[in-house]
């Protein structure tokens, strides 16, 4: 019962696991007559790069704005949602829809409302007397303007999932609150709400952090790493050195380094699921 | 009275920031260039001439044969997907076997590691075997959900032994089990297993780029950059009709069964 899950497994899991490790200590590159081990020299080489070094930095910053703006978002927007009855069904569905919808397509709508000519954006702008902005276009203002697009994909995800940690207080808990006289608007929250969800937001942080690090449909579709190298991000370099100039070898040292960075933020994460299975 | 009317005016914000590009999108799907052009901010347009941009776009462009590829991709792997995770799933729960252990921890490694790791050497297994650039090379890596084995795991522990017993005792072998009892419980939980399935693989972008090459086996994502392209940037109303239309399925099928989606999705945060 268990042996076409697990041929699956071996062959699609640990099979390529162990290839890839293997891989990324040889100097192989497809089409290459013949390669040979070369120890950790695809790594070596990998730190010295400034194309990694410019993905790896520009990889962290964008986590870094995305993770704690979409998260602070999602959080108000949840308590907000979650305050009345009234339209709640509604503004649920809204906020969420960026988040079903598909990314890539998404992107290009994105890429037209920031075109730095005949976009409604800077048209917008435009008309309050702002300058035009480049967005997409300009070096400086590339990876912001990804990141914004990121927040507006991953706010109501987060909202979605503090909602359901929120649902989780009891409700006796506030009522107590309302007797010492912490009954409303941002005393409550800070009061009650927000240690409350404690484990809920850690929880919310590390997926946002791993999604925000996975990131590739928006650059993939609009930048292709550019201007300048100024998007370049991690996944994108992985792709362009394994899939477009085919060096393996450096390729999968790049993905272990990857790898070996979801995977120290994952084992954060299932510590803090256990915890919160613990204590809640 | 006064906190609810700031709570409406955020909210009110927000959901314009979230909805505003569906409805620019949208309000630019039936605007003629010219109209685009003069960069006018309205919504409505002046004429009905934009209207066209659908007929031209689907002309442009094979957009329903991408989308009949997403749902026949997405279909594949989810089939496969149930039909490898419920039984593996049910055995691990409910069964005592050696190299149980083992297979669990394959589901918690599983769990682990995202295609992106694994797709190099996938690439090019799947190039040694000459099956690359197929809907085979789309689905086949996927078919082994070890987060579809840990969401059925959870859910048949539930189920108490004794209704297995008497179903044992009715003369079912456990593959008639799985098949009779079983399987028709975990209705919701494969509910919210599929469309945390289908939407991420219908949106998935990464792997179907690195696969394929000929046009006609675009997916959604892959299809409508090939529309851009084809485009080469100047057309904007045609294409915004074709953004639309890549959308619409997900976007339509979210509206019809809102509470579903959003208990589907969120279980994909315990995946990360």
């Amino acid at each position: 019962m268990t042996l076409p899950f697990v041929a699956g497994m071996v062959l699609f899991l640990v099979l390529p696991c162990i290839a890839v490790l293997g891989m990324a200590f040889t100097d192989w590159s497809l089409g290459a007559r013949e390669f040979g081990f070369v120890g950790f020299q695809n790594f070596e080489v990998l730190f010295g790069d400034r194309t990694f070094r410019q993905s790896l930095g520009n990889t962290l910053i964008f986590a870094a704005i995305v993770t704690p703006v979409s998260v602070a978002i999602g959080l108000w927007l949840a308590v907000l949602v979650e305050a009345s009855v009234r339209g709640r069904a509604f503004f649920r569905s809204a906020l969420f829809l960026p988040v079903v919808s598909t990314t890539v397509a998404m992107a290009i709508v994105w890429e037209f409302l920031l075109h730095p000519t005949l976009g409604p954006v800077n048209t917008l702008f435009a008309a309050l007397g702002l300058p035009r902005q480049g967005f997409l276009a300009d070096a400086d203002t590339v990876l912001v303007t990804l990141a914004m697009i990121g927040i507006w994909e991953n706010a109501g995800y987060v909202m979605v999932l503090t909602l359901a940690g929120l649902k989780s207080i009891p409700s006796d808990l506030y009522d107590a609150g309302a007797i010492d006289g912490v009954d409303e608007g941002w005393s409550r929250f800070w009061a009650i709400t927000f240690p409350m969800l404690g484990p809920t937001m850690v929880f919310v942080v590390i997926v946002s952090l791993l999604r925000s690090l996975r990131t590739f449909d928006t650059v993939a579709a609009l930048t292709q790493g550019g201007p300048r190298g100024s998007s370049e991000v991690l996944l994108w370099t992985i792709y362009e050195e394994g899939f477009m100039f085919f060096r393996v070898g450096y390729a999968a040292a790049l993905t272990v380094v990857f790898v070996v960075l979801l995977l120290v933020i994952t084992f954060v994460k299932f510590r803090v699921l256990d915890r919160a299975v613990h204590y809640g | 009275m006064m906190g609810h009317t700031v709570r409406l005016a955020v909210l009110a914000v927000f959901v314009a920031l979230s909805l505003g590009p569906f409805i620019y999108m949208l309000a630019f799907s039936v605007k003629s260039a010219s109209e685009i052009f003069s960069g006018s901010l309205g919504l409505l347009p002046q004429s009905t001439e934009g209207l066209l941009n659908y007929p031209r776009a689907l002309a442009a462009e094979p957009l329903l044969r991408y989308l009949l590829n997403g749902a026949i991709v997405c279909a594949g792997i989810l089939i496969f997907q149930l039909l490898f995770a419920i039984p593996c799933a049910y055995a691990v729960a409910k069964l005592r076997f050696a190299g149980r252990s083992v297979v669990f921890g394959l589901v918690l490694f599983g769990l682990l590691i995202p295609i992106q790791a694994t797709a190099l050497p996938i690439y090019l297994g799947l190039a040694g075997v000459g099956l690359l650039d197929t809907y085979t090379s789309l689905i086949v890596p996927f078919v082994a959900s070890a987060f579809g084995v840990f969401l059925f795991r959870q859910f048949i522990k539930t189920i108490p032994d004794e209704l297995l017993d008497s179903a044992r005792l009715d003369g079912c072998n456990e593959f008639s089990v799985v098949l009779r009892v079983v399987a028709p419980l975990t209705l919701p939980t494969a509910t919210a297993f599929g469309i945390f399935s289908v939407v991420s693989h219908w949106n998935d972008l990464f792997w179907p780029l690195i696969v394929l090459r000929s046009p006609e086996l675009n997916t959604p994502p892959l299809g409508i950059l090939a529309f851009r392209s084809a485009e080469a940037g100047d057309r904007y109303g045609e294409l915004m009709a074709g953004t639309v239309i890549i959308t619409a399925p997900l976007v339509v099928a979210f509206l019809v069964a809102q509470r579903r989606f959003v208990e589907g999705l969120s279980l994909g945060a315990l995946k990360g």
